[in-house]
């Protein structure tokens, strides 16, 4: 039973205590790039999850005959390989995804998640729990991800998942869609709010 | 054995590089026939786009055979050269000087009477290419439908070239105004361009991508200038 316990935490802490946005301020840059619309950051929320995943288990295989001198450049073969093959499986068998998603998709090679969890995690653990975490922090990271974009397109284009939600009507009372929202800073700023609203509710996060 | 010695290190990554670069050239090699047909169809879904018709994802090819009824290559003198008009690379075409290039074109036939052509265009966005079709009625002026699309411009901004709001406006508007050649422009909003021609609204944050839909269209079109011309005398 403790074992289980101890892969739950893996699984679940991720997503709040231990979040690798909003606590560990890791992947910022994706989070700006990909967030204006909602469609696009839930795929690439995804797709993390799938590369973190897998290349954690794969690390964590390999993490007892890794030379230490060259870890870091193995754990970057490994994740720019299944990157790549994540990138053609989508061009074969679904192609809209892959277009929609082109270039965020190479992105995920610097995402600074997926070194963090390989060195932080994968190389001290066995698959499984590895597996785990991969899953955990990729969900995390999806989760903030998602919140982000909805409220930028909310409030950037009056739209969710590219349907219009703010009625007509607010338009003809001059309503307007915030531009600022569509572009990146905005990411910052609202990120920024997600952390204090977050640690407001988590004081022992607070420093 | 000792794992953090050098030969070890060596045979370690060598043995990793070639494992990984086989898988991956075993996956882009199996995958190719599937990916070049998905290729295949999704621009027969943009030939097709600009024509206003949008198959479901079974009846791409039967619904492009069954409109396209002639496919061919013109030089920009409006003569027929050889080649397919499908296979042809748009992209590096639009880079070649004007004699040089091939144009493809597409005939498409809507109605037994009412046959449209549909021309291909290339250019530069903001951050990558962007590229379009732009379908013409038979008078060889006024524009029947576009379609564009890009490859990684901004979400919200100048990827809204992709949507019908923005492409919807070209319909109507014409490629000569008085026997002169002028392409749509693209400009702000609440502006007008000087020299008359037709033009629509750019979107807004997106100045860039708006300026390389409207270069696009000056640098791809006027290459079909003296067959549109042609089409034009043959309707009088």
């Amino acid at each position: 039973m403790a074992s289980n316990n101890k892969n739950l935490v893996t699984l679940l802490n991720p997503l709040s205590k231990d979040n690798p946005v909003i606590v560990q301020i890791l992947g910022i840059c994706s989070c700006l790039a990909v967030t204006a619309k909602l469609e696009p950051a839930f795929v690439m929320g995804i797709s993390v999850i799938a590369v973190l995943a897998f290349s954690n288990v794969i690390i964590s295989l390999l993490r007892n005959t890794i030379p230490t001198n060259i870890r870091i450049i193995v754990q970057l073969v490994v994740v720019a390989g299944l990157v790549v093959i994540v990138n053609q499986l989508l061009m074969a068998y679904q192609y809209d995804v892959s277009k929609q998603l082109s270039v965020f998709i190479g992105l995920i090679v610097t995402n600074c998640i997926l070194m963090g969890r390989l060195e932080a995690f994968a190389m001290g653990n066995k698959p499984w729990p590895s597996f785990l975490d991969g899953i955990g922090n990729g969900l995390g990271y999806a989760l903030i991800l998602v919140i982000v974009a909805f409220v930028r397109e909310l409030l950037g284009s009056g739209t969710i998942w590219g349907f219009q939600v703010i009625p007509d009507s607010w338009y003809e009372h001059g309503y307007a869609n915030n531009g600022l929202m569509i572009l990146p800073p905005m990411a910052l700023v609202v990120v920024g709010c997600i952390i204090w609203i977050h640690r407001s509710y988590n004081k022992e996060l607070q420093e | 054995m000792n794992k953090q010695s050098n030969t070890y290190t060596i045979i370690y990554i060598v043995a990793l590089v070639i494992i990984v670069g086989t898988a991956l050239a075993f996956t882009a090699l199996s995958l190719k026939p599937l990916q070049t047909a998905n290729a295949d169809a999704d621009k027969m879904k943009q030939i097709l786009a600009s024509v206003h018709i949008t198959p479901a994802k079974s009846d791409i090819i039967t619904d492009f055979n069954k409109y396209i009824t002639d496919r061919f290559v013109i030089d920009t003198d409006g003569k027929r050269v050889d080649g397919d008009a499908f296979a042809i690379n748009v992209s590096a075409q639009s880079k070649l000087p004007q004699p040089e290039r091939k144009l493809p074109i597409y005939e498409c036939t809507l109605a037994p009477d009412d046959v449209k052509y549909i021309l291909p265009v290339y250019g530069a966005g903001l951050w990558g290419p962007i590229w379009g079709y732009v379908a013409v009625n038979s008078d060889g002026s006024s524009i029947y439908g576009a379609y564009f699309a890009h490859q990684g411009e901004t979400p919200g901004l100048g990827a809204e070239i992709e949507k019908p709001a923005f492409s919807d406006q070209f319909t109507g508007l014409n490629l000569f105004k008085d026997g002169v050649f002028k392409p749509v422009n693209v400009i702000k909003a609440g502006q007008a361009p000087m020299n008359g021609e037709d033009y629509v609204d750019a979107i807004s944050g997106g100045t860039i991508t708006s300026k390389g839909v409207a270069s696009m269209l000056d640098n791809c079109l006027s290459g079909y200038k003296t067959f549109l011309e042609s089409l034009t005398n043959k309707g009088q």
